[in-house]
């Protein structure tokens, strides 16, 4: 048994897994804000009184929440990069963290669009009715009235959504990420095959000691931040 | 109130002509013609699902019509957009069901429009909230959250907030059916004092006091149709229509 953590230590030591889940921390980050700011601005066009931006709206949610995590990495990498030469920087790695940023925050932008959509469902429709009543058009009807509103509505949706992209962060690796945890859980356990389960475990729990203040804070603030009707 | 030369003649608040509405196959506003004059408090009555609501909600193009031409002060109603949003600016709408902004305090409902629409400065935009809340009696509530007060209270801050925007005409559609029987009359004692200082109403309402007591004129509407048009002491005197009978003999029985 002293062996056992003895190895595992050793482990440990050779493998900087802080480091991993430090860089699956930083896509969080930048898929978090992009698909925020772009989820946002679709459910706008998904609200909004112009037709054809309604319908723009609809494709994109439709095209990248239905198209698989791993797929739209892998037309980043080998179709946008390698075929369309469109690059980011000329360092690799660097590339391919923001391909895989570029990514995620596509992907997550459609369920954000649509966690805010049902915040705006949230919102009687005599909110909007008001603003409009007092001269207000779309736009500051909807940035002062029914956005501040929805959000606070679409609090729980928008804190699932925010641990699906933590946990799909691992997914950069089909972009190139070889520095992230995923990508280092497979070399561990590619020459220390012996403790596997000791390894899955370790980052298994890592994802957990993530996720789990992150589910805890969506409930809390949910409550708080609740309109009062 | 038919204005013989409507070329010279000073526009009416609002004009409705050959005004038609459907929903689906329901035809909810047949052939609505409507003058109403400067300073007119125009009473709209009838049996729910007369199209009354409809109508209201026509003048400020919250409902669409299907065609017919709706004018205020003279000008036709814009299409969607900036325009559009300019004209309903002037145009006060107080609702059933209120619709304060729930999550902004009184303070910020009623100095909203005039900061963001009208452009004034906060502090001034402020003063004049404060001086329209003082005059509806709610001014001690500014700071509070909607749902913090009555239902009572939340229509007045929500006459106030129409006011705030000095409107050449005020909406009311049925503003005090969602009230508890107490606060009615708070509500409408406000009304009535906007009435009497010459404020351009049309008001949907079940409250016959009101009607007798702030009308100019009653309209009665049943199945989508003006059926009458009267004084409301002719109306409620000497209803010609047997439609106007029957609704009169049923909500004045007790």
């Amino acid at each position: 048994m002293g062996d056992f953590f003895g190895q595992f230590g050793e482990l440990l030591a050779k493998y900087d897994v802080l480091h991993a889940f430090w860089v699956n921390i930083e896509l969080t980050f930048w898929a978090g804000l992009i698909s925020l700011i772009l989820g946002t601005l679709v459910c706008l066009m998904r609200i909004s009184p112009v037709s054809s931006m309604r319908l723009a709206a609809t494709w994109f949610v439709n095209i990248f929440r239905d198209t698989p995590l791993t797929i739209i990495m892998v037309v980043l990498v080998l179709g946008v990069w390698t075929q369309l030469k469109i690059q980011f920087s000329n360092d690799l790695a660097t590339n391919f963290f923001w391909l895989a940023v570029a990514g995620l925050g596509l992907y997550h932008a459609s369920f954000v669009a649509e966690a805010i959509r049902s915040g705006v469902n949230t919102v009687p429709v005599g909110q909007a009715e008001a603003a409009r009543a007092i001269g207000l058009s779309f736009l500051p009807a909807a940035r002062m009235i029914i956005l501040p509103q929805a959000f606070r509505g679409a609090v729980a949706p928008l804190g699932n959504t925010l641990i699906a992209l933590i946990k799909n962060t691992t997914v950069a690796a089909a972009a190139g990420v070889a520095t992230e945890t995923s990508s280092l859980m497979k070399t561990m356990i590619e020459f220390n095959s012996s403790m596997v389960f000791a390894i899955f475990g370790t980052f298994a729990i890592g994802f957990v000691v993530i996720v789990v203040p992150v589910g805890l804070a969506t409930t809390a603030l949910s409550r708080k931040l609740a309109v009062p009707r | 109130m038919v204005i013989a030369n409507p070329v010279e003649a000073p526009p009416c608040a609002a004009l409705l002509r050959n005004v038609e509405k459907h929903f689906g196959a329901l035809h909810v506003l047949k052939h609505i013609n409507l003058d109403v004059a400067r300073g007119e408090v125009v009473v709209v009555i009838g049996p729910s699902g007369s199209g009354k609501s409809t109508l209201i909600r026509a003048i400020n193009r919250l409902e669409p019509i299907d065609s017919g031409e709706i004018l205020i002060g003279g000008q036709p109603l814009p299409q969607e957009g900036k325009a559009l949003a300019r004209l309903r600016a002037d145009v006060g709408m107080v609702f059933q069901s209120f619709n304060l902004f729930a999550h902004k305090t009184i303070l910020h409902n009623v100095s909203l429009g005039p900061r963001k629409v009208r452009g004034l400065p906060k502090a001034q935009a402020e003063a004049k909230a404060m001086a329209l809340l003082r005059r509806v009696g709610v001014e001690d509530q500014a700071e509070k959250l909607p749902a913090q007060l009555s239902g009572g209270q939340q229509q007045r801050v929500a006459i106030a907030r129409a006011l705030a925007m000095e409107p050449k005409i005020m909406l009311f559609d049925e503003p005090t059916s969602a009230l508890d029987p107490e606060m009615i009359n708070e509500v409408l004692d406000v009304m009535v004092d906007l009435a009497k200082e010459g404020m351009t109403m049309v008001v949907v309402t079940h409250e016959m006091g009101f009607a007798r007591k702030a009308a100019d004129r009653v309209m009665f509407m049943a199945d989508g149709e003006i059926l009458e048009q009267a004084s409301p002491e002719e109306f409620f005197n000497n209803p010609q229509t047997d439609r106007a009978k029957d609704f009169l003999a049923k909500i004045l029985t007790h």
